[in-house]
């Protein structure tokens, strides 16, 4: 029976309802809810803080119960990701014309939480020590700062970066939240008193640590903006294995981590809660990809490593993996979704991408064939024994490579054999895995620069085509010319070479308790943990 | 005897140093190293030169007989040096959870002991009764039944029925004993379970041997009451090898309670060992290594000690 107007008719009330008037109710509702100052803030965190200096850590369970003590010269506008705005900078910057100049002034009135002066000294001092360390300091992200030449800090609230050319990267760089300002008193006596002290002018002031076990923190009255932060006390609970994280957040004892859960945990977090849970999702700056060695035979022929990605659906992979996992969305060489991402319509027509994969295993074989071995081949492929989402991927993997004829052995590995064999060429395929704080095509890319280049790049190739066409776009500001550019590395990397290739892009689920409010999940997990925005709502 | 104790105590320091040798050289055979593990871990972009600077900085760059010197020559001092991925000293990490391990490890013990003498012994006295077959169903339970699997479930019902969990983080005895206890019995409780089938079922074969020894018949013949008989004469001497199984499992317990630790976000000896050796914190896991070994060592003295105490036929010299 065909449905007629009448008795459609509660269907479209309800649809009308759904549309106008919910969304409106929820906004007034939202802009109605004051946010209420005081409270404890319990959160997990999956892991221990090595040393806490961010300049040199490279983990989030340093930056999670770090960040809520430090400020940053620009951050992320955890509303508008991936809007840029000051921090103690402020909102407005100016470049010069030539793109070399970068000049920033500082806000008056910050404080350290010994209560002195945060000056552009202190910038000054923060940004030397990350971009040119002295002798014996770690600085991770040092290479990130390569166009940099001098930073001056001509009065007490200007900072001015100069740089050596055109950088399109630069002021996101500036937003990154492992750029914490250290003091330049303290610096210039011990610059390594950081990786064991805490002295930040962040919203909230160090209260204690015990290692392994937790970190907590209490309000900075003196912070720059005066109604903030809204918490009382926030206390960082450290607990390693996902089981007891979930079972903390279950039971009340924490009421979010901030770092996210898969769906199986997502569901039994929301069936606890119940009405009490809230759920957050986001697409994620992280991926995973088939790394090949391109030394070995036969994935030393372009063809063969062509094969290996055409043989993989990911369309059905988005599908089957989601459910399961945090595998979710397919996409090229940058998240989809983001601003640098390949359109569908385009990415569809890259090695592996389409979704005829009847078509695509077609040429796989054939390809093979060409290449001399028409019966397939028997080969390893490495993997970090890390439950999720690395197994279910090299399953899943492996299995889509069976169908074309490839006998696949999956070797899981802990993380110390794993990356020195990767990193000595000894494997033939690998998952490998990529997380950044933004989408920028210079983080994202060095992973495929030539591995004299890059460090992080195992698939031992060396391609100048890819190299140079990496400096260039760095270089551009003009976004379609650097679009342009970046379709190009991209189709390199993951059609004409396959040197490496995505799976899928993860997604970032974030199941909580109701009664934390302010936090809004962004696509990384490196951002917004400043929790100065974070209330605690009553029930 | 006093001989026998300084021979013994003299005899752990070429012990000590050679699990130390041992530990050492094994570490370094082992793929991957602290440094390249963190950057690579996080998937960040490192150049060599970063790398080799962080490796300078952890002594990593000197020559391995040379970085064995300087670790042995700490230790000499009672110096254990720094961790390498927390660059906090040793003896500071190790100190904040030694209270844990050591307190959960006596309770566990507690457990077991309060379990396992009393169901052991009249096991062994009701021998093929109900009462038997129901103890010895009871420790093969215990045996079959993984400690950290009984954590899980106890969680579970904690959760599902109760909406409550053990507190996640340790509060002292001293500080407070309510706190202390409500996170502690869980695990004391599951561990002590395992612990006290293998002993439940060693008193009882212990007991049943010591039983049929003529010199319970002469006290039984002397017209002794079988309390007497029972706890003077029997139990003394049948808790000798359960002694020294519950020394052994009590040095265990110390460092090597993992998976509980893990299961109940514990901050014990046993979660820092694991995350020490998936880091590769060379200098913690070497010092933990010669804990657990002292600690293994000692308390195997002790029991010689103890039983030597109990049984008069004993005699070191």
């Amino acid at each position: 029976m065909r449905p007629t107007l009448r008795s459609a008719r509660p269907l479209v009330i309800t649809a009308l309802l759904l549309t106008f008037v919910l969304p409106a109710s929820l906004t007034f509702g939202a802009q109605a809810e004051k946010p209420r100052n005081g409270g404890e803030l319990v959160f997990a965190v999956g892991g221990t803080p090595p040393s806490f200096d961010g300049h040199r850590e490279t983990t989030f369970a340093m930056l999670h119960p770090l960040a809520p003590h430090y400020s940053t010269l620009l951050r992320f506008d955890p509303q508008a990701y991936p809007k840029i705005v000051g921090d103690v900078a402020e909102d407005k910057w100016t470049v010069s014309r030539d793109g070399l100049t970068y000049t920033f002034k500082i806000r008056k009135g910050i404080k350290f939480h010994d209560s002195s002066d945060l000056t552009s000294k202190d910038v000054k001092a923060t940004y030397d020590k990350i971009i040119f360390p002295p002798e014996g300091v770690a600085s991770a992200r040092q290479a990130s700062y390569g166009v940099v030449k001098s930073i001056e800090a001509p009065d007490p609230y200007t900072v001015v970066f100069q740089l050596k050319q055109i950088s399109a990267s630069f002021i996101a760089n500036l937003a990154s939240p492992w750029n914490f300002i250290y003091k330049a008193d303290i610096l210039a006596k011990d610059p390594r008193w950081y990786e064991k002290n805490v002295m930040g002018s962040g919203p909230f002031v160090f209260g204690e640590h015990v290692p392994g076990s937790y970190w907590t923190g209490r309000r900075n009255p003196n912070y720059f903006m005066k109604d903030r932060p809204y918490l009382d006390t926030f206390k960082a609970i450290f607990i390693r294995d996902t089981a007891p994280r979930v079972a903390a957040v279950r039971s009340g004892q924490a009421l979010i981590e901030f770092r996210g859960f898969n769906p199986a945990a997502q569901e039994d977090i929301v069936k606890t809660l119940g009405k009490e849970a809230v759920v957050q999702e986001s697409p994620w700056i992280c991926n995973l990809t088939v790394t090949i060695n391109s030394e070995k035979k036969p994935f030393n022929d372009p063809r063969v490593r062509r094969a290996l990605t055409l043989a993989i659906d990911r369309w059905n992979a988005s599908k089957a993996l989601s459910k399961i996992s945090l595998m979710k969305y397919v996409g090229g060489v940058f998240r989809p979704g983001s601003q640098f991402a390949t359109p569908e319509s385009e990415l569809v027509k890259l090695a592996g991408f389409g979704k005829n994969i009847e078509a695509s295993r077609k040429e796989a074989r054939a390809l093979l064939k060409a290449a001399g071995v028409p019966d397939g081949f028997s080969f390893t492929l490495k993997n970090r024994n890390v439950k999720e989402p690395y197994e279910v991927t090299g399953i899943y993997t492996i299995d889509q490579w069976r169908q074309i004829g490839l006998n696949v052995n999956h070797v899981m590995q802990e993380e110390g054999p794993y990356f020195n064999d990767l990193r000595q060429g000894n494997y033939d395929a690998a998952i490998d895995f990529a997380c950044d704080f933004m989408d920028e095509p210079d983080l994202q890319l060095q992973k495929y620069l030539s591995a004299k280049k890059s460090p992080l790049n195992y698939g031992r190739y060396n391609d100048e085509v890819l190299d140079d066409l990496y400096d260039r776009q760095s270089r551009l500001t003009d976004k379609a010319e650097r679009l342009k550019i970046l379709r190009q590395f991209e189709k390199r990397v993951l059609d004409e070479q396959a040197y490496q290739f995505h799976i899928l892009w993860w997604q970032r689920i974030v199941p909580h308790w109701s009664k934390v409010q302010g936090w809004k999940v962004t696509p990384s997990h490196y951002v917004n943990q400043d929790l100065r925005d974070v209330y605690l709502k009553l029930n | 005897m006093t001989r026998y104790i300084v021979q013994r105590l003299l005899l752990m320091i070429p012990t000590l140093f050679g699990v130390a040798a041992l530990v050492f050289l094994l570490l370094r055979v082992l793929p991957g190293d602290i440094v390249e593990l963190k950057y690579a871990g996080s998937g960040t972009f490192a150049p060599r030169q970063a790398i080799e600077r962080e490796k300078a900085q952890l002594g990593l760059d000197k020559p391995l007989w040379r970085q064995f010197v300087d670790w042995i020559g700490g230790i000499a001092r009672l110096d254990f040096g720094i961790s390498m991925w927390t660059g906090r000293p040793i003896t500071y990490e190790v100190a904040i959870r030694l209270e844990l391990s050591l307190e959960l490890a006596v309770m566990a013990t507690l457990v077991a002991v309060l379990i396992s003498v009393p169901l052991g012994t009249l096991a062994a006295l009701k021998q093929d009764t109900w009462l038997d077959y129901a103890v010895r169903i009871f420790s093969i339970a215990g045996l079959a039944i993984p400690s950290f699997w009984l954590g899980i479930i106890m969680i579970l019902v904690f959760i599902i029925f109760f909406h409550w969990l053990p507190p996640l983080t340790f509060t002292s005895f001293r500080v407070s004993p309510k706190a202390n206890l409500q996170q502690l019995i869980w695990p004391a409780l599951a561990v002590g379970y395992r612990y006290s089938a293998v002993a439940t079922r060693m008193t009882r074969s212990a007991v049943l041997e010591v039983l049929r020894e003529d010199y319970i018949r002469t006290a039984r013949a002397k017209g002794l009451w079988e309390k007497v008989v029972l706890t003077r004469h029997a139990l003394k001497n049948a808790l000798l090898p359960v002694i020294t199984v519950l020394g052994l499992e009590f040095a265990f317990l110390v460092g090597g309670l993992v998976v509980t630790e893990q299961v109940f976000n514990l901050n014990g000896i046993g979660k820092l060992f694991v995350e020490a050796i998936s880091q590769r914190d060379y200098t913690m896991v070497q010092s933990l290594v010669l804990l657990t070994s002292f600690v293994f060592i000692f308390v195997n003295f002790l029991v010689d000690l103890v039983n030597a105490w109990l049984d008069p036929r004993i005699r070191y010299q």
